[in-house]
């Protein structure tokens, strides 16, 4: 949290440019520094850095991954926009994205605030909330796909049972992406866990004074709760979005981009141009465009932090 | 959100009684009511976990049945043997285990010593690699793999288990940042204090810092050890012999062989997640304390 805040209010101040003699102590210091973080400095540059500038020169050629690369300029971000299917995937990764998050961070919202009640057993609640964020992976890939099952699964059934023909979810292209959308909700306990400690961290006498304005239950919610929970909220929208890029490998697993590429997502269409058809150069060509529409959406979110996000320390300035 | 209510000291003794009886039925009401949302919403979280139990214990052809059954009309204990050994899952297991302690034990050592670097020691150029450290926080994974793949095959290392083991061991920035948030907790006057003794680096951050950050680096454990034990997509990538696949890859392969037992699918499953489970159970408090110190929420 502490990341985010300070990152969205540009504080993170490098210092300027002072030109100094450092004394034989700072610069046997420094030389230590460097020695500690050279590590990292050597995954930086191998594992992060190198291979953006190296997947943007890649995005520039014509590469099957066992010839040599051939220089083709713009020539696969051209290509690009003549792909409809490259849109599909554009716009599969912005529903999923705003679908998983969006409802994500409502239900997770919710739950903290109910698990903030002081109600006995709330612990044993808590980790039953919580569990399902743990388990991620194949595991429960493969248990979802068994829970959506159109004919033979849970849900369908309890949707019967209450007199509803359940849709064919993952068997289908309208109900496909509904289908891991609600999978994801089922790990929403990650992201309350960080609401639920935030909750507790609001200072109680704001609601005490609100309580000595008359304020009920509602008003405090609204005029305390949210805009003190504002940070949180925006945090894990932020980080939301990152991670939903991520689901592509469960996706991969349970339909593969089908039925009629109805859940085909941008990660998962770079995946599929790199390791199955093993075309190269168009894979990162879009993992630029993935990279450049992240940054925007994160950037849009920053902006539009201004306005709805509220940080004490700025007030008390 | 604990209620409060305001202290009724100069109301009157009987409307202040009226009130705080009023008070008490309405927070028994209310405490009710939550009490009922969150045992209907435990349920609803806990009911694909029961359902994994319970068609892992189904004979073959009572697995698709409709309406699903609950309880298996007899239990089969036999699916978690007979699925267990349909694929050499033991091997699949060994290369689990040296995956994820290679990570545990990389993450723990780079991680700290970055950590160490950032939170104590000044240097020109520090605040704009930290910058840099926490940009790559927003760097999605997908796009990196095709040159970290192009890396990797340069130096013949595809089909082992090394790409999945060396990134652990130069860093990995979540684990950075969180190490060095909570050594800037610790007093710089216990540093001080070692450095008058003629102390160096490595020993202050062996002696002083380390013994006092047990919780997060215990956090830092966790986190690698779940991450790495259910990572699917470097296995998928990098992992060709089937002598080399992880317990998540191997899961994959028994998927997409033996679709219809799914009984035994469950099982196999269910063998996974023990330890995972038993990691979570065992180090709850840990865990949660570390997802809410760096905000990662566990997938």
């Amino acid at each position: 949290m502490a990341l985010v805040s300070t990152a969205a209010r540009g504080h993170l101040r490098i210092r300027p440019k002072v030109k100094v003699q450092l004394g034989k102590q700072a610069r046997r210091e420094e030389l230590a520094f460097y020695g500690f973080v050279s590590l990292w400095i050597v995954g930086f540059v191998l594992f992060d850095a190198g291979p953006i500038v190296a997947s943007f020169l890649i995005s520039l050629t014509d590469w099957a991954m066992l010839g040599d690369p051939s220089w083709v300029g713009g020539a696969n971000y051209e290509r690009m926009l003549d792909d409809a299917t490259f849109f599909k995937a554009l716009r599969n990764t912005i529903y999923y994205g705003v679908g998983s998050v969006g409802l994500g961070v409502v239900t997770s919202f919710l739950l903290a605030l109910l698990l903030n009640q002081p109600v006995r057993g709330i612990a044993l609640f808590r980790t039953i909330f919580y569990l399902p964020a743990v388990v991620s992976g194949i595991a429960v890939a493969i248990l979802w796909t068994n829970i959506l099952h159109p004919d033979y699964g849970l849900l369908n059934a309890a949707l019967a049972r209450v007199g509803i023909d359940g849709p064919g979810w993952l068997k289908s292209p309208d109900w496909s992406m509904p289908g891991l959308i609600l999978m994801s909700l089922w790990g929403v306990g990650g992201a309350m866990v960080i609401y639920l400690a935030g909750l507790q961290s609001v200072p109680q006498h704001l609601y005490e004074a609100a309580a000595l304005d008359g304020a009920g239950t509602w008003r405090k919610f609204w005029d305390v709760t949210v805009p003190m929970m504002s940070p949180v909220i925006f945090y894990n929208i932020v980080v939301g979005f990152i991670t939903s890029l991520q689901s592509f490998v469960l996706i991969l697993i349970m339909t593969d981009g089908g039925p009629a590429n109805s859940t085909l997502v941008l990660g998962l269409y770079l995946y599929r141009h790199a390791f199955r058809f093993f075309d190269l150069g168009y894979a990162s060509a879009i993992a630029w465009v993935l990279l450049v529409v992240i940054m925007a959406i994160t950037a849009v979110q920053f902006l539009a932090a201004r306005f709805w996000v509220y940080y004490e320390a700025d007030h008390a300035r | 959100m604990s209620r409060v209510l305001p202290r009724p000291t100069v109301v009157a003794p009987a409307a202040h009684r009226r009130a705080l009886l009023g008070a008490r039925r309405a927070g028994l009401l209310h405490r009710v009511l939550v009490w009922a949302l969150l045992l209907a919403g435990s349920v609803l979280f806990l009911l694909p976990f029961l359902w994994m139990v319970s068609t892992s214990l189904k004979a073959s052809d009572a697995v698709f049945s409709v309406p699903p059954r609950w309880l298996p009309s007899s239990f089969q204990w036999r699916n978690y043997v007979d699925g267990w050994t349909i694929l050499p899952f033991t091997t699949f297991l060994r290369n689990s285990l040296i995956v994820t302690f290679a990570n545990v034990l990389g993450n723990l050592v780079s991680c700290t010593l970055v950590a160490y670097g950032f939170a104590r020691l000044r240097a020109r150029g520090k605040n704009v690699l930290f910058l840099l450290l926490l940009a790559t926080l927003m760097i999605p994974r997908e796009v990196t793999i095709v040159p970290r793949f192009l890396l990797f095959s340069e130096v013949g290392l595809v089909n082992t288990l090394w790409p999945l083991i060396l990134p652990a061991w130069f860093g990995y920035p979540f684990f950075i940042f969180l190490l060095r948030q909570f050594f800037m907790t610790i007093p710089r006057d216990l540093d001080d204090a070692a450095r008058m003794d003629g102390a160096s680096h490595l020993r202050i951050l062996w002696d002083v810092i380390l013994p006092l950050s047990r919780p997060a680096l215990a956090t830092v454990a966790i986190f690698s050890f779940i991450g790495n034990w259910t990572n699917l997509l470097d296995p998928l990538i990098y992992l060709r012999s089937t002598d080399l696949y992880t317990l998540a890859l191997g899961l994959n392969l028994f998927r997409g062989q033996n679709f219809t037992q799914f009984n035994m699918l469950m099982a196999v499953s269910i063998i996974t997640l023990v330890p995972v489970l038993a990691v979570f159970f065992l180090a709850q408090r840990t865990f949660i304390r570390g997802v809410t110190l760096t905000g990662m929420g566990g997938r």
